[in-house]
């Protein structure tokens, strides 16, 4: 089964990678994805930029809209996300909970939507 | 309003912890023998629920009845004619529990049965999966609900919910007898009562058998329950030795939890705390639990752990080299218990005793099924940094670092990968 791992950190967690914490919040998700790829379980992932890189494009009855910055007044935003394959739910909710964002915010993990059936 | 004193807060929170503990007591003890008439759990605890969460509600405030359970009793049957509109499923429950309180015209004055342990067996009954026995002793037992357990076992509340229902199902279509098993086959089924309680306490405490490896701290977690319930096995059961072996294991473990944070919140190995930091009186009783389940002369793999350790907390003390005593200790429990995690920890023990090719062959053994395994790392780094293969030993930290759920834990190994 494949699951999508997505990271939300807070903005203080967001912090910590430009400050002289950076090595220490660097090195936790450096181990920490470096465990995932030693288990042979991740098929793509990446880290995003902080929230404030981001652009929010919505169409309006043919009205272009787009905003800078991510979802207003959120306590967590996505940090970054991975696509592991591991046998079950609980296998996923383990590796979940090891991530360094499961204790400084949460992990939201969601099954991936099989491809279609062919016609 | 009043500012509460520290101390009256936590004597009120301990108050309150004491009443609930007695609810939860007092529940388990009615569900057990409601559940023991019909042969069915679900529609024992359906029945008490109600009274169930009225009593963790008030109890609390208002303190514990003089007979708890003819006031939960009393409390059901006032919810009954409710719960029968709302529910058909009580009403199979319901003539066990008006036949219970038949049988006691007064309630108030009589001595109940304690039908708990025929409960634990079977939670613990070969007919149901292993990984659910340990989850439906907590909610039969304790009363404990679904979304709470299924966090410390870190599976999805719908999902734990789902299997525990279908868990009891099983009891009930299976007709799974609530009896006490017969002498002959009594230890092999009390060994599965004895791992799902073991299982509990490890919710809240990975690789209690020894700290070269870091487990996750008791402090969250269910070894409070676990505790619980090892202390019911072992006084519904006292001749058994191996229930004695595992609470003083347990005790042992216990002891130590606050000796394994220092004051910023750090992890501290066993090889590094301050035995001024763990419970005397915690460590007392432990011993005097081993003590006594050795008496019968029955050995086995919980009182070999919990001899394990005794030896820990006496090298500690004494600054004595017991690293010997400790190899022949996972020498005989890999015997009996040849789990990966016993294996790992006799790899660490072996190492410790400067044996570093039997433990680097007994890790590599292991390396196939624990790649995914953070005290397998863990172990494999501290040989590594032992033999002087700095390079690998600081890989190998890494990875177990990225092994860990617990953030002191995870600091603690990247550390380690950092000085090598």
């Amino acid at each position: 089964m494949q699951y999508m791992l997505c990271f939300r950190e807070t903005p203080a967690e967001f912090d910590r990678r430009n400050h002289a914490e950076a090595p220490a919040y660097w090195g936790a998700w450096q181990a920490y994805i470096g465990a995932m790829y030693g288990a042979g379980i991740v098929i793509s992932g990446n880290g995003l930029q902080a929230p404030d890189t981001a652009t929010v494009v919505r169409v309006r009855s043919g009205d272009r809209q787009v905003v800078d910055g991510p979802y207003p007044d959120s306590k967590e935003q996505l940090g970054g996300y991975f696509i592991v394959d591991v046998p079950d739910l609980d296998a996923a909710l383990t590796w979940a909970a090891r991530s360094p964002a499961a204790a400084a915010g949460s992990v939201e993990v969601r099954p991936v939507l099989p491809p279609p059936a062919a016609p | 309003m009043t500012e509460t004193a520290p101390d009256d807060a936590l004597a009120s929170a301990q108050a309150r912890r004491a009443a609930e503990r007695a609810a939860r007591a007092s529940y388990g003890r009615l569900v057990a023998i409601v559940a023991a008439r019909s042969g069915d759990v679900a529609a024992a605890e359906d029945a008490l629920g109600a009274a169930f969460l009225t009593a963790l509600k008030v109890w609390p405030e208002r303190g514990v009845p003089a007979n708890p359970e003819a006031w939960l009793l009393t409390a059901a049957r006032r919810g009954e004619g409710h719960a029968r509109r709302h529910a058909a499923v009580v009403d199979r429950a319901t003539p066990d529990l008006q036949a219970l309180l038949a049988e006691r015209a007064d309630p108030t004055d009589a001595a109940w049965p304690d039908d708990r342990l025929r409960l634990l067996f079977v939670c613990a009954h070969p007919a149901i999966d292993p990984a659910i026995q340990a989850p439906l002793m907590l909610q039969t037992v304790l009363g404990l609900d679904a979304a709470r357990i299924a966090g410390c076992f870190l599976t999805s509340p719908a999902a734990m919910a789902q299997r525990l229902v279908r868990a009891k199902a099983r009891i009930r279509d299976g007709g799974i007898p609530f009896v006490v098993p017969e002498p002959a086959e009594l230890s092999a089924r009390l060994e599965a009562v004895l791992a799902a309680i073991y299982a509990t306490f490890g919710t809240g405490w990975d690789a209690a058998h020894q700290e070269v490896v870091p487990g996750r701290p008791a402090a969250s977690g269910l070894a409070d329950e676990a505790l619980w319930l090892g202390r019911l096995v072992v006084s519904l059961l006292p001749e058994a030795a191996e229930a004695q072996g595992l609470l003083a294991l347990m005790l042992y473990c216990e002891a130590r939890r606050g000796a394994r944070r220092d004051a910023a919140g750090a992890f501290v190995p066993l090889s590094a705390q301050d035995p001024t930091r763990w419970s005397r009186p915690g460590i007392a009783e432990a011993e005097a639990t081993l003590r006594q389940a050795s008496a019968a002369g029955v050995l086995g793999r919980y009182q070999i752990e919990a001899a394990i350790q005794s030896v820990h907390v006496e090298r500690r003390i004494t600054g004595a080299d017991l690293s010997p005593v400790l190899v022949g200790l996972y020498a005989l429990l890999a015997q009996v218990a040849p789990t990966v995690g016993v294996q790992i920890a006799r790899a660490a023990a072996l190492a410790d005793a400067g044996a570093l090719d039997a433990a680097r062959a007994l890790l590599d053994a292991l390396e196939p099924g624990c790649r995914a395994h953070q005290p397998w790392w863990a172990t494999h780094a501290h040989a590594l940094a032992l033999a002087g293969d700095l390079e690998a030993a600081r890989a190998a930290w890494q990875q177990a670092a990225g092994l860990t759920d617990d953030p002191a834990v995870r600091d603690w190994l990247l550390a380690r990968a950092a000085a090598g």
